[in-house]
């Protein structure tokens, strides 16, 4: 039987992988992208199970909001990346250093 | 929901906003770059509009409409006004500036009203939903307007940064949210406090909820150990962007974390005081030491703002009423400060070339004495020397912490702003006792140069003067407490 503990762990791992995706990642920025993708993704997980376990539909709709921004914020964050490729030709992560002190 | 009932007139001003927003969004499609003033002005005249609506809808008690996902108190009131002069003297500081640099263009207007529009969500928010989608409006606008500056590799570089660190930061907060919602069982934040008060919620996921909700308010104030995309987004963006970044969403930042930590998580708050207090310190600290390295006036000025963020948050560590008014009226004069020190780098910046280093000012006094004594005072009163208004934002927090029993801690805040002085008055030495190196006329627009000139001069008359607003902010900060 699933309980709510075991999708709060589920979430917790997919949050925890993202977040080491952000610091970890110094390849490229497109991986940078998925992991925020993913992070929203693992918060989504939790406010549905809560959701569903507290027999309470705000959470669900809170998704749907979540999942709309989250398709907004990837416009924009591949808008600046096609921007900043054309700038740098380069989208790795290592490159992006001009701005230092 | 009855609809009887739905009463929109405490939403007003944000409704008039949002429509003239877009009806000049559509506008500016018919109007060609040489004629962008009809848009500039159109801008000015909707931020008019905005704010006579705010004092004409002004109620001394918390109005909450659309089902209880909007209030509009003192606070809000208040706030929304400061917010709505200080874009406006963004718009009239960066004219000449973006015009040289091929972004006076439609999108930086409806852009920078679409942010003014997310924090005005944000300011008078009274459910986590309408929380995050303030939120959200105000980032995804900065995104966009940093980036505006299409060719230049430092602004796309600081746009890429902000993006995915305030990412990483909604993502945070949403964690957060997510199990304050698991352990109260409602989003709705007077709910929340009451499910608190009433026991029934669970402890453990409350403060899990309660960490991450605190670092994602960190990270969108930019406070220590969440700071390291200020530094870069300050220098790498156009000015004119670094002063929307810089100016109302501080404000706007600090009424979201009001909302959330007293006005939601007021059960909590031994556990967000001690927490808010190591960041303070931290902020203080690494802020002030680190900008006396600095080179890049954008850059010391971002170091600086981390150490004014640390002095925000001890006002809102006091937890009381006092302590509460007092980070307000820090917010408040900060927010003008920065306009005036920002408006200075912009005016001395022209076409080609950006005033954006320490050097850049030497000598100042003799090519310009006006502007070289505004900076003066901007850099006394973020220095924090009577008389200026400076002075008496920091001694008010820091009465409102020794009242309260921290002395410790408010001798080291004074201790590190002592540190702050010396690169604010390092600024005062290149500016009169430095050989001119660039002795290029300084042209300035006249409104802008009236304005600037204002701006300025209020830190010294807010300095001499501060009793209206300091009373304003209390009676403002008692009505938003009394709701609880």
């Amino acid at each position: 039987m699933l309980t709510l503990t075991h999708f709060l762990v589920l979430a917790a791992i997919l949050f925890a992988i993202s977040v080491l995706g952000i610091f970890l990642n110094r390849k490229n920025v497109i991986v940078l992208l998925m992991a925020i993708e993913l992070m929203l993704l693992a918060v989504n997980f939790n406010f549905i199970a809560f959701s569903h376990y507290l027999s309470d539909t705000a959470g669900q709709i809170f998704v749907f909001f979540i999942l709309t921004v989250a398709a907004a914020e990837s416009a924009i964050g591949l808008a600046i990346l096609v921007v900043l490729f054309r700038n740098l030709q380069t989208i790795n992560v290592e490159d992006l250093g001009s701005l230092k002190g | 929901m009855n609809w009887a009932d739905l009463n929109l007139v405490p939403a007003m001003p944000e409704i008039f906003l949002i429509s003239a927003l877009s009806a000049i969004l559509l506008l500016d499609l018919f109007i060609s770059d040489a004629r962008r003033s009809i848009t500039y002005g159109l801008s000015l005249l909707t931020l008019a509009g905005t704010a006579a609506l705010q004092v004409y809808t002004f109620e001394p008690y918390a109005q909450y409409t659309l089902s209880n996902m909007f209030v509009a108190d003192p606070l809000a009131s208040l706030v929304k006004l400061a917010m709505y002069g200080a874009t406006a003297m963004i718009l009239v500081y960066s004219r000449q500036y973006a015009a040289d640099r091929d972004m006076y263009k439609g999108e930086f207007f409806t852009l920078a009203l679409f942010a003014l529009f997310g924090m005005n969500v944000m300011v008078s928010a009274s459910h986590f939903l309408s929380l995050y989608m303030g939120l959200e409006l105000l980032s995804l606008s900065l995104y966009a307007l940093i980036a505006l500056q299409r060719d230049s590799v430092p602004a796309t570089e600081a746009a890429m940064k902000y993006f995915v660190l305030g990412a990483l930061a909604s993502g945070l907060l949403l964690y957060g949210m997510s199990m304050v919602y698991g352990a109260t069982g409602t989003l709705e934040i007077a709910a929340i406090a009451k499910a608190i008060h009433g026991g029934s919620a669970n402890q453990l996921l409350l403060v899990f909820g309660l960490v991450f909700l605190v670092a994602g308010l960190a990270f969108k104030l930019g406070a220590v150990p969440f700071h390291m995309w200020v530094p870069d987004v300050y220098q790498g963006s156009p000015t004119a962007i670094t002063l929307m970044i810089g100016a109302a969403p501080k404000l706007a930042a600090f009424v979201f974390i009001f909302r959330i930590l007293v006005q939601g998580l007021d059960g909590l708050t031994a556990d967000w005081q001690s927490m808010l207090a190591i960041m303070a310190v931290l902020s203080m600290a690494i802020g002030n030491i680190t900008a006396i390295a600095q080179t890049n006036l954008k850059r010391m000025l971002a170091y600086s703002t981390i150490s004014h963020m640390g002095f925000l948050m001890l006002g809102l560590l006091a937890g009381n009423e006092q302590g509460y008014s007092s980070a307000l009226f820090y917010a408040i004069t900060y927010v003008l400060t920065t306009l005036a020190s920002f408006g200075v780098i912009m005016a001395l910046s022209r076409a080609g070339f950006e005033c954006d280093k320490l050097e850049d000012l030497k000598g100042l006094n003799s090519r310009n004495s006006w502007y070289a004594a505004l900076m003066l005072l901007t850099m006394f009163s973020l220095a924090g020397i009577p008389p200026l208004v400076g002075f008496y934002a920091k001694f008010a927090v820091i009465k409102a912490i020794v009242d309260i029993g921290l002395v410790k801690l408010a001798v080291f805040a004074v201790a590190m702003s002592l540190i702050g002085a010396f690169y604010y008055l390092r600024v005062v030495k290149h500016m009169y006792f430095d050989e001119v190196q660039d002795t290029s006329p300084i042209v300035v627009r006249g409104d802008m140069q009236l304005v600037l000139s204002l701006n300025a001069l209020a830190l010294l008359v807010l300095g001499v003067v501060p009793e209206r607003l300091i009373e304003i902010c209390v009676e403002a900060m008692k009505q938003s407490l009394t709701v609880l």
